[in-house]
């Protein structure tokens, strides 16, 4: 097992193919790393043993039939915001504890098409509601680097999995930096595509207008893989956009010569750790030793982001929760009194305290009187970023810059203090505010904690972004560390 | 009471039910009566992850409406999230327009009572999603839901306060309620809920210049309730005033076993439907090419086919009404023309009186007829050369509306062919002069009264057969020789 956990996906179906291994030896092999490292990590919320082996079996016979694809046989674990039919999706919630999908999500049907086996469920904050994963209903997940600290949130679960190598592929979904902010912490490879480009169908919603689905996996390359076969239009979204689907990996070996990189002035403020910063520099270093011409652009918006985020998401978030009542499944309290008293303790019992936080902050923010203010005065500031986004782009090709102000903090630290845990999230919002592709790649350490690099480039070019990674991961081996103990 | 010191204010909203096969955003049929939450898929019960898909027709049908009344249709509209909790309303948000909505003015005529036509403005028309319904009988102390409704397309119809009577606001209901049935866009079923609407009353005293408190009265299902309602609202609200109270902003219910209105709920108890543009669905964006496109298919609309009989037929202006507020009606009507095409009056008025009559006896649709227009034809026909008179034409009619049989047949077995032969008459004449002998000899020593009882005589001895033009110029020869 040793030797499959530092494969790549293409090394891994080589060796599939080549009858080197089986898909029931390499998924046994990972559940049982699962099982092993779920009191440590506690990074599924549902193990899928049983089915996981029956559908490794399927694949194997697919593939000594000659039938199948690059994926087919290949693990995965599903952040469990991902509807995913007769398997618990319980989104992080006591509120859907009890909920069994009776459909898959369009990203779940897709990868299981290619063949991909599903190992479980993870672990994620509630309703994708944090920076830590501290408010999942099922307990915090573990860094694997060091136990004590938070994996990052919201999407922590798919990020520590990968990190502890108990799948190759995780699927995530970012709303203000749910795959970026984690895949950083944890040392690994997370992207958020473009808005639209990734079916939301069967993802259950946050934030509508932010939330995008995308993975988490060691290596650009293998994301390059996994996101071809999830991308695309569905005619069951109405916001995904109806674009061809190009193949990411061909495009991986180009050369960086040339490539335009914009480093973003407000982002290596004095907000960003001191280490942190050497480590995003010595990276960028690395670009222009590959060809990269470097030059610094501006924002001037981008400042604003967290504020108009914490208005639009919780707006969106307060009416996308709303159909948690009680009535038609989830959580419902027990024998309530009348209309009122189910829907009080359902929600009340039902939601954890962030969940609510939201709900309220959303609530107030939409009510009479206070829309203009905020609702409609922070989509005006969303227009403005997304503005100057589209300003930056005419004069470079992606712009990059941290991921996250710090490496990964100890669990409880920011728990008392809303605004610092959303704080955590200033590099990664603006991407979702403007609906831009972007991820995060390991670029060096601080002390014995992962730090992320964070490529955002113009709409669709998802395929720029992980030729640039994919590059820079040619010249490093930052993300072939595995943490200690997870050899 | 005094209601000439008052002038009442009326606007009403039609929630007209759209007639597209699948919901506005899934793919479950529509169909009305089905068992409970046998046509809710999962978008409909609002499960966690499903998104709202536009179902294209539901726009075609808003946008047939727009032009029909002459509004503008929005290049660009929006669908709005209104938020609040019900336990029939799964999302915990109805998925409707608000601010730019895709049908903004537009006008519809009515015709009052002294023949005057009054313009009634259209403020707007928006697409939203129904709800569905709660249950609440037979479930001992609980209640059910039933979801099938839950996500059918209305078109939400919002009339300006122009409306001054509650005749005048049935007379523009129904106007409405010919529009869309026209235009194939409701079926207008009001008992099943198809078309009803929410009117907005309030008085005010005649001159004021400022409108007075509104309240209104929610989902009433019948042109007659609707009249009903408004006037015991107008009469309430009147009383209200008159005895010094005020009227409070609110919410009522018309009860129809009572004939009166009760309040629901005021407006200090009222949602804040904290509307904000929906996420799940991108701005709804129509090609000018796409109206003109629709513009084509629109077919003749009531008012113009109205005007075309009048000017083409020679019809009363209130008869073309009659005809077109029915597109199937006004479509028999012109079939009948074209079988009889001398006739349009008098098959203006068999199909309006006769024909109305019998369907209506027999409660039947005109699409239900069980009279061919040809059929009917055949008798103007047999009417216009003088085969039958007007009276016996009738009886013709009961018999084909009975058996589906042809005039001439009908006429032709019942003997009922009129007798114009003067011989024939003469001699029918003769027996009732023979008859009656003293009426006779008082008619010839100059009582004229008795002609009448003549022609009476005649006419009965001929079983009402015997021409009466000729009756009458022949008596008058006869009588005085």
């Amino acid at each position: 097992m040793a030797a499959l956990i530092q494969k790549t996906l293409a090394e891994l179906a080589a060796g599939l193919r080549g009858k080197q291994f089986s898909s029931v030896e390499l998924a046994r092999g990972l559940l049982e790393r699962i099982e092993a490292a779920q009191p440590k990590l506690n990074a599924l919320i549902t193990v899928t043993r049983d089915a996981a082996l029956a559908a490794a079996a399927a694949a194997d016979r697919d593939i000594g039939a000659g039938r199948g694809g690059p994926l087919t046989g290949i693990p995965l674990i599903h952040k469990d915001i991902f509807c995913t039919e007769g398997v618990r999706t319980s989104c992080g919630s006591r509120m859907l504890d009890n909920f069994i999908a009776p459909y898959d999500a369009t990203v779940v049907a897709r990868l299981r098409s290619a063949g991909m086996v599903m190992l479980g469920k993870a672990n994620m904050d509630e309703f994708a509601m944090g920076s830590s994963n501290e408010t999942s209903f099922y307990g915090p997940v573990r860094n694997p680097w060091d136990a004590r600290l938070v994996p990052g949130g919201s999407s922590g679960g798919s990020a520590a999995a990968v990190a502890a190598r108990l799948a190759p592929v995780a699927t995530a979904t970012d709303t203000g930096g749910s795959i970026r902010q984690p895949a950083a912490l944890c040392g690994v490879t997370g992207v958020k595509p473009t808005y639209g480009r990734v079916s939301r169908y069967g993802m259950i919603a946050f934030a509508s207008s932010l939330d995008q689905g995308g993975i988490i996996t060691a290596s650009a390359e293998d994301a390059a893989l996994v996101l071809r076969a999830m991308a695309g239009f569905d005619p069951r979204d109405s916001t995904s956009v109806d674009r061809p689907v190009p193949d990411y990996t061909a495009a991986l070996g180009r050369s960086l010569a040339g490539l335009k990189v914009g480093l973003l002035e407000e982002f290596f403020d004095k907000g960003l750790d001191a280490d942190n910063e050497r480590q995003i520099r010595a990276a960028l270093g690395v670009f222009a030793g590959l060809g990269a011409s470097l030059r610094e652009v501006s924002l001037p918006s981008i400042p604003l982001s967290v504020p108009a985020y914490y208005v639009v998401a919780p707006a969106e978030c307060s009416s996308n929760l709303a159909r948690y009542d009680g009535v038609r499944f989830g959580y419902r309290c027990r024998e309530p009194r009348d209309l009122l008293d189910l829907y009080r303790r359902t929600r009340g019992e039902g939601f954890g305290a962030e969940v609510k936080r939201r709900i309220m902050t959303g609530t107030y923010v939409l009510s009479t009187g206070y829309y203009d203010a905020y609702y409609l005065k922070a989509q005006k500031v969303r227009r403005l970023i997304a503005n100057d986004f589209e300003r930056a782009f005419r004069d470079v090709d992606v712009i990059m810059g941290p991921t996250t102000p710090t490496p990964a903090f100890e669990i409880g630290a920011k728990t008392a203090d809303p605004i610092t845990m959303y704080l955590n999230d200033i590099y990664t919002i603006g991407a979702n505010l403007a609906g831009l592709p972007a991820l995060s790649i390991p670029c060096g350490f601080v002390g014995k904690l992962p730090v992320g690099l964070q490529i955002i480039g113009p709409h669709f070019a998802e395929e720029r972004l992980l030729t640039a990674a994919h590059a820079f991961q040619r010249e490093t081996d930052w993300h072939r560390r595995i943490p200690p103990g997870y050899e | 009471m005094s209601d000439r010191n008052w002038e009442t204010v009326i606007g009403l909203e039609i929630h007209a039910q759209l007639a597209t096969r699948s919901k506005i955003f899934s793919g479950s049929p529509t169909t009305y009566g089905a068992s409970p939450n046998t046509q809710a898929d999962l978008v409909d019960l609002g499960y966690p992850g499903v998104l709202p898909v536009l179902n294209g027709a539901a726009v075609r049908m808003a946008v047939k409406f727009g032009l029909a009344i002459g509004a503008r249709v929005a290049p660009q509209s929006i669908f709005a999230r209104k938020n609040y909790f019900y336990p029939d309303l799964p999302k915990g948000y109805q998925i409707s327009q608000y601010e730019l909505p895709i049908v903004v003015g537009g006008a519809l005529d009515i015709l009052l009572d002294d023949g005057a036509v009054k313009r009634i403005g259209i403020t707007r028309a928006h697409l939203e999603e129904d709800a569905g319904k709660s249950l609440h009988e037979g479930l001992a102390g609980s209640s059910g839901i039933d979801l099938n409704r839950a996500g059918t397309p209305l078109l939400e119809i919002v009339s300006e306060p122009q409306l001054r009577s509650a005749k005048e606001a049935v007379a523009y209901m129904k106007k409405v309620h010919t529009l869309v049935r026209y235009l194939e866009i409701c079926d207008g079923n009001m008992q099943e809920g198809s078309f009803r609407c929410d009117a907005n009353v309030s008085v005010r005293p005649q001159g004021a210049q400022q409108l007075g408190t509104r309240t209104e009265i929610k989902n009433v299902n019948s042109f007659r309730f609707v009249e009903k309602a408004i006037q015991y609202e107008v009469g309430r609200q009147i009383e209200v005033l008159e005895s010094g109270g005020r009227i409070v902003q609110e919410t009522r219910l018309y009860d129809p076993d009572r004939g009166e209105t009760r309040s629901m709920r005021t407006k200090e108890e009222a949602n804040d439907y904290r509307y904000f543009p929906d996420p799940d669905l991108l701005p709804l964006v129509l090609a000018p090419s796409f109206i003109d496109e629709v513009r084509a298919s629109l077919p003749e609309l009531p008012d113009a086919k109205a005007q075309r009989f009048v000017a083409h037929y020679g019809l009363t202006p209130y008869d073309a009404g009659v005809l077109t507020a029915s597109r199937e009606l006004a479509a028999y009507y012109e079939e009948v023309v074209r079988h009889a095409p001398g006739e349009p009056i008098a098959a203006a008025h068999w199909v309006t009186g006769e024909l109305a009559a019998a369907l209506n006896r027999d409660s039947l649709d005109v699409t239900d007829n069980p009279l061919p227009p040809a059929r009917l034809a055949g008798l103007l026909a047999r009417m216009a050369d003088a085969t039958i008179s007007g009276k016996l034409a009738k009886e013709v009619f009961e018999a084909m509306w009975a058996s589906g049989r042809e005039a001439d047949a009908i006429i032709e077995e019942k003997g009922l062919k009129q007798i114009t032969d003067a011989a024939a008459i003469g001699r029918i004449i003769e027996e009732v002069m023979a008859k009656n002998p003293a009426q006779l000899a008082d008619y010839r020593a100059g009582k004229d009264k008795l002609f009448g009882f003549f022609v009476g005589q005649v006419m009965k001895a001929s079983r009402g057969k015997a021409n009466p033009a000729q009756v009458n110029e022949l008596l008058k020869t006869k009588l005085s020789s």
